[in-house]
């Protein structure tokens, strides 16, 4: 027995033990992540209870629950119709229920505005106002129309933004004359003011044009009745997509499933974030990660240098080393009240006093933004990368670089021809490592820059392209708000993982990537093959 | 010690006077004055912390690389002083290449290990470099050997290929000296015997310095030996007759084996 012990046996198994225990724990999130969002965009059929009250209630069966003590079971039922109903989810006893069926002709429409609605089709009206037979095959056909008249508003919808960017250029133009000598400047003052003029008039007149075009359009519009017979008009542009669940087969289902998840990938949010896709925090999360790589990497890896290879020996050196360790075990919300003091009010305040006092008390820069964002970020996780550049450098066999001094190049050279291509493999740990953490910390970002819903992309066609000054939205302050936030919880819980396992899908392809190209890096370099 | 005069009949290339070092507190290199001829192999024997590898280091700068390292005392290269801050010390290491105990090929192909020297000089044009790699491998004895396989890794060669590739990439800056810092220490007895045979082949165009705790192999490859002591030259002069018929008593116990 003591030779057992003795052998080292149980720590073999206790590690194994404990790996497994890991394991298990990862695979348990995976499977909750997954579990609980990839069956949101299924489509479910509609069930209608009658109950003992006499009533009708028809919805998506969602959930089921036990009373502990009692046994008795109730049905959680999302019924939808926000605009008519106080809650779109409800609790129903089981002993209310007096009958039960699937009405086939039902209909889920997915709308713009208040959520989903479940109901029967009653009237129909096309574009001329003019009553139409309301049947299914008529509502899509009407349906697609009214979508193609409103893509074809998308050009006027696109000119009048160009005019609207065009004219605040204008305007800031003019304040910046105004600023600097209003009355040296008049002329030319007067002459912007006019050339704005002329944009708004254009503006008011496509404006005008788009209010009547919106008008025909708006014609087109249906009756719709819930389950107990109360019925709502909803105009038909406000329709996003129309199913009639229960007639739907698998295959269909799967063509809807798959159509929502290219909404999610990539259109914008609705209803507070509860609906509708998540690219502008897809973007600006991925945006935000590589930008704060942009940052901490260059940084990273000349301060570890230095670190390692030119500076001496000492005291500071050592001071230094400590304080870098120190930096990586700061809270992050620390650094996020550092970025706001030092970077939006400090530098910012100072950048918008120099470069745009015309504009102030507006701040440009001297709010949050992506720029301090992902400095903050970068200010993060640069220890990660110099430890890691630090510990690649180091482990570089002495004879290598003997050769190369000895063959006359200068350590400068030495490094950029030889060392630091083979401490590729692990600079690229590093990184692995910081865009882990940096994607996953929330709590900075929300002092420096993040918003619930922005307007605009940091990255759009408008020049300067980079717009740094912009708020942006990503994907891990999503999750809080739309979990903690939301006006609707029920509605927020499955968008909750649905956002968590985009987050964690995003980790993982760029950690994928950096990892593979690092072991081709690692292949190139200690293995005999390239 | 005074330099054995009978060695000098060639023109010597380098002149070592008066050297001292210090690592620190240890006084490592004690008064080292001696002579090493040209297009000669001049061996450095001695029992194991001796100083002769210190020796060696210091005729390319490469002790600079040590913090605690104090040099003092003169040592010229072709006339010229190597010692000091005014020495230009990249020159210097084009002109005195060095090939190591182990063998450190670069992890690039066989070509860029081979123009590596001739890259940071800053040669760009590829016909001087490929006919270099020509060259140099051809003058390395391994040619035959890798003239298929230029580009890939210099990490999947054996031992002995690899430490021919070192020196073919020591003598492709076209260097005066060539230091060996135990070279085939770590190999095995046929690739020893292909190295002593290259070094043969390399003393006329080059003169080599080579560091050895092998007796039997500086009896063979070296015209002149130097024996060191607890960092002392002790004895200085031709191979022969070192070995034959040493003058001094430490030699001779050296050599007979009574200490290692």
């Amino acid at each position: 027995m003591k030779n057992y012990f003795k052998r080292g046996e149980p720590m073999v198994l206790v590690s194994g033990a404990t790996l497994a225990v890991i394991l298990f724990m990862t695979l348990t999130l995976m499977a909750v992540i997954l579990g609980n969002s990839l069956g949101y965009f299924w489509v479910k059929g509609l069930v209608r209870l009658q109950l003992s009250d006499g009533s009708l209630v028809m919805g998506q069966l969602t959930d089921t629950e036990h009373h502990a003590l009692t046994g008795a079971e109730r049905l959680q039922l999302k019924v939808g119709n926000r605009d008519l109903y106080v809650q779109d989810f409800r609790w129903v006893d089981h002993s209310e229920i007096t009958g039960r069926d699937i009405p086939e002709d039902a209909y889920l429409l997915e709308r713009r505005e208040h959520g989903n609605f479940f109901g029967f089709l009653k009237e129909l009206k096309d574009l001329n106002g003019a009553p139409v037979a309301a049947d299914h095959t008529s509502l899509l056909k009407l349906h697609r129309e009214v979508l193609k008249q409103k893509d074809g508003l998308a050009t006027i919808k696109s000119e009048m933004s160009r005019l609207n960017q065009a004219s605040e250029r204008l305007r800031l133009k003019i304040l910046k004359l105004e600023y600097r000598d209003a009355a040296g400047n008049a002329t030319d003052i007067a002459r912007l003011t006019e050339q704005r003029d002329q944009l708004t008039v254009r503006f008011d007149e496509l404006l005008e044009q788009l209010n009547q075009s919106q008008a025909v359009i708006n014609q087109a519009s249906s009756v719709f009745s819930d389950a107990s017979g109360t019925t709502k008009e909803l105009a038909l542009q406000e329709l996003v997509r129309i199913y009639q669940p229960n007639r739907m087969s698998v295959v269909a289902k799967s063509a809807a499933y798959l159509v929502k998840i290219k909404e999610l990938l990539l259109d914008d949010p609705r209803e507070s974030n509860t609906e509708g896709g998540l690219f502008p925090a897809i973007f600006g999360t991925v945006m935000m990660v590589l930008l704060m790589s942009v940052f901490s990497l260059p940084f990273g890896v000349i301060a570890a240098i230095y670190l390692r290879e030119y500076a001496k020996e000492g005291r500071l050196v050592q001071l230094v080393r400590i304080a870098v360790n120190n930096l990586a075990g700061v809270p992050s919300i620390v650094y996020g009240v550092f970025g706001l003091g030092f970077f939006v009010y400090g530098i910012g305040g100072s950048l918008d006093k120099l470069f745009f006092p015309e504009r102030l008390p507006t701040p440009v820069f001297g709010t949050g933004g992506i720029l301090w964002a992902s400095l903050t970020l970068a200010l993060l996780t640069v220890p990660v990368v110099i430890v890691a550049t630090e510990e690649s450098l180091a482990s570089i066999p002495k004879g290598i670089r003997e050769g190369s001094l000895a063959l006359g190049a200068t350590k400068f050279q030495t490094l950029t021809r030889v060392l630091l291509p083979m401490a590729t493999p692990g600079i690229m740990t590093g990184l692995v490592l910081s865009m882990a953490r940096a994607v996953g910390e929330v709590a900075p970002l929300m002092m420096v820059g993040v918003v619930k819903l922005a307007p605009t992309l940091p990255f759009d066609g408008q020049f300067p392209f980079f717009h740094m000054d912009r708020k942006f939205m990503h994907l891990g302050f999503h999750i809080f708000d739309v979990g903690f936030q939301s006006p609707n919880v029920e509605a927020a819980k499955p968008m909750v993982y649905v956002t968590t396992l985009l987050l964690l899908l995003i980790v993982i392809a760029a950690s994928s990537l950096a990892i593979r190209f690092r072991n081709q890096m690692r292949r190139k370099y200690t293995s005999s093959h390239f | 010690m005074s330099p054995d005069t009978e060695v000098t009949s060639r023109q010597p290339i380098v002149t070592v006077d008066g050297l001292n070092l210090h690592y620190g507190a240890a006084h490592a290199l004690k008064d080292i004055s001696l002579t090493v001829a040209r297009n000669q192999v001049t061996a450095f024997i001695g029992p194991s912390g001796c100083g002769k590898s210190t020796l060696l280091r210091c005729l390319n700068r490469m002790n600079d690389l040590i913090d605690s390292v104090a040099i003092s005392g003169s040592i010229k290269l072709d006339g010229q002083e190597i010692t000091g801050n005014a020495t230009d010390v990249i020159s210097l290491r084009r002109r005195v290449g060095m090939v190591f105990q182990q063998s450190n090929p670069f992890p690039k192909s066989i070509y860029e290990n081979i123009v590596y020297g001739l890259r940071i000089a800053g040669v760009k044009d590829k016909a001087l470099l490929d006919e270099t790699v020509e060259k140099c491998l051809k003058g390395a004895a391994i040619w035959d050997e890798v003239k298929d396989r230029l580009h890939e890794s210099a990490l999947g060669l054996s031992g002995g290929q690899a430490q021919r590739i070192c020196i073919a990439r020591a003598i492709a800056t076209n260097p005066e000296v060539i230091l060996m810092d135990e070279p085939c220490s770590a190999l095995d007895p046929l690739s020893t015997l292909k190295i002593e045979e290259l070094i043969d082949e390399l003393k006329e165009r080059y003169t080599i310095v080579i560091v050895t705790h092998n007796m039997q192999q500086a009896a063979r490859v070296s015209d002149a030996t130097a024996f060191f002591y607890l960092g002392e030259l002790i004895e200085m002069g031709e191979t022969k007759k070192i070995f034959t018929n040493p003058e001094k008593k430490q030699t001779e116990d050296y050599i007979t084996g009574r200490f290692g």
